[in-house]
């Protein structure tokens, strides 16, 4: 036996239960039980049908939960998604409606891409808001919130802006309805966002950078850190996420209004408290997000097979899901 | 000394073959203690011997796993979370808990405000704030805002908020940290006169000089175990050091060695100014240590977070080496080879809910990877190296630093400093809350990294660590260094003068 090999035995075996982190294995506990009561409400449930239905429809939630996670962990909060959403996809319809480009293809890469500049730009705008401008996340993006929502009612006359071109719809059309290997597109890409999202938080400085800042931004700023940077990339990172799940909302209904996304920073904010990231920064969980948008969308789901809960409740039920995890994670932190 | 007066005393507090475990791991070995009436005991260990834990039994915050608690002579099961406070018993924690915008009085009564007809009577509670604070002797108004008070006088309401409460047993943890030598003497003379008048204090402090000068007994413990309880005057520093460490203290500090004159300058400020720090010029040659004494307030802190680029500066120039470092930039004076290690461990240093590598490496990332990658096996090889350099020792390699004991943080956060490889290093209180064991491994790690070339400022309150390892001493006084001793003029009594304003030069 190698010295490693000893030394990896070794540390196998000192890992007791108690090791074991329960927060971040809660969520995926708490989404486990749903399967099995969602299995016991309907038999349809559990068929791979449904499920996969109910992972494309998280997707929007999903992908946004996974770029509030950067902002959360880093201490801060965004309240502006659900109007950013709106924003960003009525700038990109009206682009395309514009007809800048013949080509259908090269309109298409060209909107994407402006998309994610847009994005990229509103995040930007909200963390110099908060950095540069020192203003409580909570307000400054309430305020923008504002801003993006007002601009899309104003963009849209307050009515809906639908995507005109017949050629670009059908086109475009695949980004959610079609599959890659028998895996519905918007699944692939929560994946792939996560995936990266994961890799960034996890193993790069940035992402060290973020908890750091977001469970201490004085030892942060004593170790060198630029706080403020670290906070203004990850409000960044949540506008591109932002712009990665309105790719995938245009080409669903080929329409947006000044009603699109809201309260979506409600669920975004759940997803990533359910998922066991603490509200207070400092501790990033990103599976753990995916894991509560699944369990968002789950609780709906079942909500909708079952027939003793009107549906019309939803918002309280996912309302009540955010305050039961809250405690759940405080009385796990005691424990522990 | 006083050792008489409690001698024969009724005994009002007493541990009994007392034991407690966390998670399976034994803290306290069958420990006894015994307070008596009109006593100050001082309880001396190293971090880690046990004391907070007893503290906390005693005064209910903890149960013991087996053994009892005898108040006043009877078996009793202490009621928890402070509620011991009705029994008379009272700890003063080492951070405050007031109220910052609250006046004196508020704080006094907070939690039992007296009312007439179901309105506040604060004409009531304001005389009778009076009249324990004028007991004390203590001169501060019952109308001021807690906020405003220097901290001697906050722990002196803390102090007549306990008196208030019919304290009779006042537990006291490490209550001079943050005092001044004026405030500290200040304080010991309150706690006389309630000596006089019954009252037990246990104090809990790694000064020794302190605990000979204030205390009638001393308990030492030592890895949870109990040592000896023996009168203070039968003891001295050499001894209660001796039994708290187990083994001969051969010499707290390592030899000085003088760098020779003409070796090179390796930091240079002159002029250096911010709102508070004026017109500071000094330079550290290579493998010198340069102290830096003066009493609290008197700008050290400021003027050392200015030279690390923690704080932006008004005027004046800063180099390594020749070459001129850019003010207010942390990441910029990391790089020419200039490293801060705060004093403030708890708020400034580490994460307290992040691992040892977390921590480590926080300063240093870029060491462990390229393009903003991290190697998790580049980040667990220079935890092993700093491990085994620094001796910090922990039983599990994954517990998060606000579990380990204040030493164990303080080699970590040297640990995480020494990672950026700096050449100049800036301790700031290198040796604050920590036993005398791992103070003076502190002092060997810092004279040995002055051996290989590095240049040390010392920031310390603690003059003796200032003489003992120093070759030289800026003194600073209100914002200004008054002077720079060498050699001979290195003494308590000369740093006294100079930081008192006796006597000043103008700056070597």
């Amino acid at each position: 036996m190698t010295a490693s090999e000893d030394a990896a035995e070794t540390s196998a075996r000192g890992r007791t239960w108690r090791d074991i982190d329960l927060r971040a294995v809660a969520p995926f506990a708490a989404l486990a039980l749903l399967l099995i009561v969602g299995a016991l409400v309907n038999p349809n449930f559990i068929g791979l049908n449904n499920l996969a239905n109910v992972a494309t429809r998280s997707a929007f939630i999903a992908i946004i939960a996974v770029g509030a996670t950067f902002v959360i962990s880093s201490g801060d909060l965004d309240l502006s998604v659900g109007s950013m959403v709106a924003f960003v996809a009525s700038i990109m319809i009206l682009f395309m409606n514009s007809g800048a480009i013949a080509d259908p293809s090269l309109m298409l890469a060209a909107a994407v891409a402006l998309t994610i500049i847009i994005g990229a730009g509103c995040g930007l705008a909200n963390g110099l808001i908060t950095t540069v401008g020192k203003i409580e996340p909570f307000i400054a993006t309430l305020g923008t919130m504002g801003i993006y929502r007002g601009l899309t009612t104003w963009l849209s006359q307050g009515g809906a802006i639908t995507l005109r071109e017949p050629e670009l719809q059908a086109l475009y059309r695949p980004a959610y309805f079609g599959s890659i290997l028998g895996v519905p597109v918007p699944i692939v890409v929560i994946l792939a966002v996560t995936i990266v999202a994961a890799f960034v938080l996890y193993r790069t400085r940035y992402g060290r950078h973020v908890v750091a800042v977001g469970s201490n931004s004085d030892v942060a700023r004593y170790s060198g850190i630029p706080v403020n940077r670290v906070r203004t990339i990850a409000f960044v990172i949540q506008g591109v996420c932002v712009a990665i799940a309105v790719l995938l909302y245009v080409p669903r209904l080929g329409s947006t209004s000044a009603t699109t996304g809201i309260l979506w920073e409600l669920q975004a904010i759940t997803a990533v408290v359910v998922g066991g990231t603490a509200l207070k920064g400092g501790a990033g969980r990103v599976w753990g997000t995916i894991c509560g948008a699944f369990i968002l969308e789950l609780v709906g789901n079942i909500m909708l097979l079952s027939n003793f809960i009107s549906e019309y409740l939803i918002g309280a039920i996912q309302g009540a899901i955010i305050i039961i995890a809250m405690l759940v994670q405080r009385s796990l932190v005691r424990k522990s | 000394m006083n050792s008489d007066v409690a001698d024969g005393a009724p005994v009002v507090l007493a541990a009994r073959r007392v034991s407690k475990s966390f998670n399976g791991v034994q803290v306290l070995f069958s420990v006894n203690f015994e307070l008596r009436a009109g006593e100050i005991h001082a309880l001396m260990g190293e971090n880690g011997a046990g004391k907070s834990t007893l503290v906390k039994i005693l005064s209910g915050f903890e149960q013991p796993t087996s053994g009892e608690i005898l108040l006043d002579g009877q078996p009793i099961k202490l009621p928890p979370n402070g509620q011991a406070e009705a029994l008379g018993i009272v700890i003063i924690h080492q951070e405050f808990n007031l109220a910052e915008h609250l006046t004196v009085s508020e704080s006094l009564f907070l939690g039992r405000e007296v009312t007439r007809f179901g309105v506040l009577d604060r004409k009531f509670m304001r005389a009778e704030t009076r009249r324990v604070l004028d007991q004390l002797g203590s001169h501060v108004d019952e109308n001021a805002l807690i906020s405003s008070l220097s901290i001697a006088d906050k722990q002196m309401v803390e102090i007549a908020k306990a008196i208030s409460r019919d304290a009779r047993i006042i537990f006291m943890d490490e209550p001079t940290a943050v005092l001044s030598r004026e405030e500290t003497n200040y304080l010991f003379r309150q706690v006389r006169k309630l000596r006089e008048r019954g009252t037990s204090f246990v104090f809990v402090s790694h000064k020794l000089d302190e605990v000979m000068e204030l205390t009638d007994r001393v308990t030492v413990l030592r890895d949870g175990q109990w040592v000896k309880t023996a009168p203070t005057s039968i003891l001295d520093g050499e001894s209660i050091a001796q039994l708290m460490v187990g083994r001969e203290l051969s010499s707290l500090y390592p030899a000085k060695q003088e760098p020779s004159v003409d070796e090179d300058v390796m930091l240079s400020v002159t002029g250096l100014s911010t709102h508070y720090v004026q017109d500071a010029s000094f330079d550290v040659r290579k493998g010198e240590i340069l102290g830096f004494s003066g009493l609290i307030g008197s700008g050290r802190t400021e003027l050392m977070e200015a030279v690390a680029g923690l704080r932006s500066r008004t005027a004046g120039e800063v180099s390594v080496r020749g070459t001129p470092v850019p003010a207010g930039d942390v990441h910029a004076a990391n790089r020419v080879g200039i490293a801060y290690m705060t004093k403030d461990r708890k708020h400034k240093g580490l994460l307290l809910n992040s691992g040892m590598t977390a921590n480590l490496t926080l300063q240093s990332l870029d060491r462990h990877g390229d393009h903003g990658y991290l190697s998790p096996k580049s980040e667990a090889a220079a935890l092993e190296r700093a491990r085994r350099r620094f001796d910090i020792r922990v039983r599990d390699g994954r517990v998060v630093a606000g579990r380990m004991s204040g030493g164990n943080q303080q080699k970590l956060l040297l640990a995480k400093v020494m990672e950026t490889e700096p050449d100049v290093i800036i301790i700031d209180e290198p040796t604050r809350g920590i036993d005398v064991g791992t103070k003076q491994q502190i002092y060997h790690f810092i004279s040995a990294l002055a051996r290989d070339g590095k240049s040390i400022i010392v920031v310390s309150s603690e003059m003796p660590e200032i003489i003992g390892l120093c070759t030289r001493v800026a003194v600073m006084r209100e914002g200004r260094i008054v002077g720079i001793l060498e050699g001979e003029e290195i003494s308590e009594q000369e740093i006294m003068r100079y930081s008192a304003g006796l006597k000043k030069k103008t700056a070597a």
